[in-house]
């Protein structure tokens, strides 16, 4: 099918292009920028008029709960999710249930998800089996299956000479590792960041140091096993400048931040607010404004939606016992514009967090609208918003901080390998 | 959601969950009201109709007959009916969520629950969840707050002192864990007692704890010296044998209250503790019976304070 | 044109007088009443101290109204069992302090009697209650209120207002 998006402002961070072009797709790729191809017809023209067309998003956490937590959410609910979103590739955390560790479930995951011709699904698998932090996976067959990338999602591995060894591993085969940063004995107990919000409300706090110590040993064996490391969901200012200085040093790191983080801290959390419940915890407001500026110069790669949807009983219950999570892939882009807006970034570095950047962590060809590539388009309008409410949520999960918010920003067509799988 | 929640849409009380964020007068006017209560006692029938005809729940998630008991007898005294449950987890592992038992209480026409609960904003939870279809008093919820534990701390304090502006009040021990210790520190600076000290291992206070308006110590002998009030906090059996403290014997080693330690503050300071005590742990058993202590006064006064809170409650 | 106060405290003495002994408990209810009482108790030179009490816990409006006030704490200073007690209010109406008043005292023991003193009956009783000793009976337009005040000196007047008075000064409501 031939489709033309005419009138649309293109922006495509990864080329630098930012002009009025139009785009024409057939057979699922790009065929031309600005000028049509000889003889090209299309079958469906969308008119983008005061619309960007930018390259569909990549993220670079989204659970989609499938296997096993299907009460919370489906493959179909949060696959729609992220189209409307205009998400169209996606990388998701191995804490299944059973966690991704063994080649049939990552193979079953994307076999469920490509019949379902929405976004592109790329599972991370388990670094350990079980996520259990003691035998390692076999990643190599998992890598066949599908994965790209190895991962213990947000259950540290306590045995540092287990990490060791995985990172050896996964070095030797040149397997990316992604790993987020938090010490599992710091971190026990603690549902909220160790700072005046926890000491006012009493509750059991995770201190800044359960990040950066953690950290530290990660990077130190980056260092020693040449491993390609990820790091994910960067909470603290101390972090931030730690990736910041590994990167000057030349180590391959790349990382990533969630959404939340970039605009919530601590104080969000008011009287016990379950919706801000995060892992990590949202922390200090210096903290956050450290993120948005590892952001700005680029020390952080990503901006993630570390989608989690939480059914409604796991969250109207206290905020200790409380399941942690947010729904957050429909939110991505309009948080992304966000976090330009409030930092008088420019729009196309705040697409590129979204896209092109999260593309290059993941190593696949995404992220970009560019001649001979697949069609995966995301074509949004900057002057209109949103109104997070639970009816607007498409995701199963009604779970986020920002229910009530206006955000900037809504996406009115997505396309994926040429197909308009969205739109409103 | 940042409306203070405790609060209706005209500023009085609806349910009362913790100190932090209540208006100065609130303070003062339970304070004033249970005044009022503690002749009750003193008569032929301990009883005033106010309550009559009221459900009051007593909602216990976690077991303390004490408390319970003295919100029992605070509501009994106003004539209330008083069903106390005493809900261990049971029917919560049923599948029956917190929320859910609340509905079903509000169904047998609930007028006001008494909850208390070992996690940190289960009040705040259950008052949101009902609004104004009724009344909730925190009577505990993990380590955030116990209101009426902070008022009759303060109406004992009045007592004894008259007037907040001039005093120094230490509060010693396990701060960290401790839902009476906010609860205090925020009704002594509400009614604007300028040095508030928290005295105690750095393992036992919280992160930031200066945060919350109040100086921090080490040193017993140094946070006490001068005080007017010297409040004992609790020490849980099972904090004393981890990574927090070593020992009991240990812990009395250098913050417990002994006479000796007591003559650094002022001549006439005032001893109190929230109870049950651990006698030689936090607390020497001659200073805890001596004169200064008003650790009992403060159980009588703590009947007249509830039973101000609820009539207020009550009537709003 | 309303009475004179002080000519009615006057006239309640001469009735009282002759009815009251030293055993006699007066009770002045919060706050009319009790300063009311102050005056006629000291005239009187009784020996049987003061009381006073404060109906507030005892109101039957309380679901209406609830609990806005100041409350004074009531104190009786004598045995209420077996007792003469004289009950002084200043304005005599519905009857329903009144009634709040006595439904207080039994808690604190069976008196022998309850004789009621106002200075002013200004009918509309809701109550079957009437007052043995009565300065003066007053007709009041309806929708008014009645209502005793102190001055610094101690002087009582009475006046006529739109609106309940608060039977304190604080009124945490605002």
């Amino acid at each position: 099918m031939k489709i033309l998006i005419k009138n649309g402002r293109l922006i495509d961070p990864a080329s630098g292009a930012d002009e009025r072009r139009d785009v024409y797709i057939a057979a699922g790729k790009i065929a031309a920028i600005g000028t049509a191809p000889a003889g090209f017809s299309p079958a469906r023209t969308i008119d983008a008029k005061g619309l960007i067309v930018c390259p569909g998003l990549v993220d670079l956490a989204a659970r989609l709960r499938e296997p096993g937590f299907e009460y919370k959410a489906t493959l179909e609910s949060e696959m729609r999710a992220a189209v409307a979103g205009g998400v169209t590739s996606l990388a998701c955390p191995p804490d299944t249930d059973p966690p991704l560790d063994e080649a049939g479930l990552v193979e079953m995951l994307t076999f469920r998800a490509r019949s379902l011709n929405q976004a592109r699904v790329y599972p991370v698998g388990a670094l350990t089996l079980g996520l259990a932090g003691e035998r390692l996976t076999e990643m190599a067959v998992l890598h066949d299956a599908g994965c790209v990338a190895f991962s213990q999602a947000d259950t540290p591995v306590a045995d540092t000479q287990v990490l060791w060894h995985a990172m050896q591993y996964a070095s030797t085969l040149d397997f990316a590792v992604w790993l987020r940063p938090q010490d599992g004995y710091l971190s026990r107990d603690g549902v909220a960041h160790d700072g005046e919000v926890a000491a006012r409300l009493g509750l059991p706090g995770i201190p800044a140091f359960a990040e950066t110590i953690a950290l530290s040993t990660i990077l130190q064996l980056a260092r020693a096993c040449e491993t390609r490391l990820h790091l994910c969901r960067l909470s603290t200012a101390e972090g931030v400048a730690m990736v910041r200085r590994a990167k000057a040093e030349g180590l391959k790191v790349t990382c990533d931040v969630a959404a939340h983080h970039v605009h919530l801290s601590e104080m969000d959390l008011g009287y016990f607010d379950s919706h801000c419940h995060l892992v990590p915890p949202l922390r200090s407001e210096r903290d956050r404004d450290a993120l948005r500026a590892g952001l700005a110069d680029g020390t952080i790669d990503a901006i993630c939606s570390d989608h989690a949807p939480v059914d409604e009983d796991a969250k109207q219950i206290p905020f200790g016992e409380s399941e942690p999570g947010a729904t957050a892939l429909e939110l991505l882009l309009s948080l992304a514009l966000k976090w330009a807006q409030e930092t008088k970034q420019p729009l196309a570095k705040a697409l590129a967090m979204v896209t092109s950047r999260p593309a290059a962590v993941l190593g696949i060809e995404a992220g970009a609208i560019a001649l001979g590539r697949a069609a995966d388009i995301a074509v949004f309008d900057p002057e209109d918003h949103v109104r997070v409410t639970p009816e607007f949520l498409r995701s199963q999960g009604k779970n986020t901080p920002f229910l009530g918010y206006e955000l900037p920003g809504r996406v009115r067509y997505t396309l994926v390998n040429g197909l308009v799988v969205h739109e409103s | 959601m940042n409306r203070n929640p405790q609060l209706d849409e005209k500023g009085a009380l609806q349910h009362l969950l913790t100190i932090e964020g209540l208006p100065r007068e609130i303070l003062t006017h339970i304070l004033d009201t249970a005044a009022s209560f503690i002749g009750v006692a003193d008569r032929e029938v301990k009883k005033v109709p106010l309550l009559r005809g009221k459900s009051v729940f007593n909602l216990f998630f976690e077991p303390s007959t004490r408390t319970r008991t003295t919100f029992e007898i605070a509501a009994k005294r106003l004539s209330a009916d008083v069903i106390n449950l005493n809900i261990a987890t049971s029917s919560q592992t049923k599948g029956e969520t917190l929320l859910d038992t609340v509905d079903n209480l509000l169904a047998m026409h609930a007028d006001m629950f008494v909850v208390r609960h070992a996690q940190s904003g289960a009040a705040h939870l259950i008052a949101r969840h009902i609004g104004p279809r009724g009344h909730v008093i925190n009577a505990g919820d993990g380590r955030h707050s116990h209101p009426t534990q902070g008022l009759l701390d303060m109406y004992t304090i009045r007592h004894y002192k008259r007037d907040f502006s001039r005093l120094s009040v230490a509060i010693v021990g396990d701060v960290l864990h401790s839902r009476v210790a906010r609860s205090l520190i925020h009704a002594l600076t509400t009614l604007g007692t300028p040095d508030v000290r928290v005295i105690g291992p750095k393992t036992l206070l919280p992160t930031g704890v200066e945060r919350l308006g109040v100086r921090e110590f080490h040193d017993l002998r140094r946070g006490i010296a001068d005080c007017d009030v010297v409040v004992m906090l609790r020490v849980q059996n099972e904090r004393m044998s981890g990574a927090l403290l070593p020992s009991a014997q240990e812990f009395f080693k250098s913050w417990g209250l002994t006479a000796e330690r007591l003559a650094l503050a002022k001549p006439d300071a005032i001893v109190m503790h929230p109870g049950p005590l651990n006698r030689g742990v936090e607390i020497d058993s001659a200073v805890a019976d001596g004169v200064q202590s008003v650790i009992l006064a403060q159980v009588t006064f703590g009947i007249a304070v509830r039973m101000a809170a609820m009539s207020i409650l009550a009537g709003n | 044109m309303l009475p004179d106060a002080e000519s009615l405290i006057e006239r309640l003495l001469r009735q009282l007088r002759a009815h009251v002994s030293s055993e006699t408990g007066m009770v002045g209810i919060v706050t009319g009443g009790a300063w009311l009482a102050e005056r006629l108790h000291r005239s009187l030179g009784l020996a049987t101290p003061l009381g006073r009490l404060d109906i507030s816990f005892y109101r039957d409006d309380f679901d209406e109204a609830g609990l806005h006030h100041q409350v004074k704490p009531s104190q009786i200073p004598f045995d209420v069992q077996g007792r003469k007690i004289l009950l002084v209010d200043d304005v005599l109406y519905t009857g329903r302090t009144v009634r709040a008043a006595m439904n207080e005292l039994f808690d604190y023991g069976r008196p022998a009697a309850i004789e009621l003193a106002v200075l002013v009956d200004r009918g509309g009783r809701e109550l079957p209650i009437a007052a043995q000793y009565t300065g003066e009976t007053v007709a009041v337009p309806p929708g008014k209120i009645l209502v005793l005040d102190r001055d610094d000196n101690g002087a009582l007047s009475l006046h006529l207002s739109d609106r309940r008075r608060e039977r304190t000064t604080g009124d945490a409501r605002r």
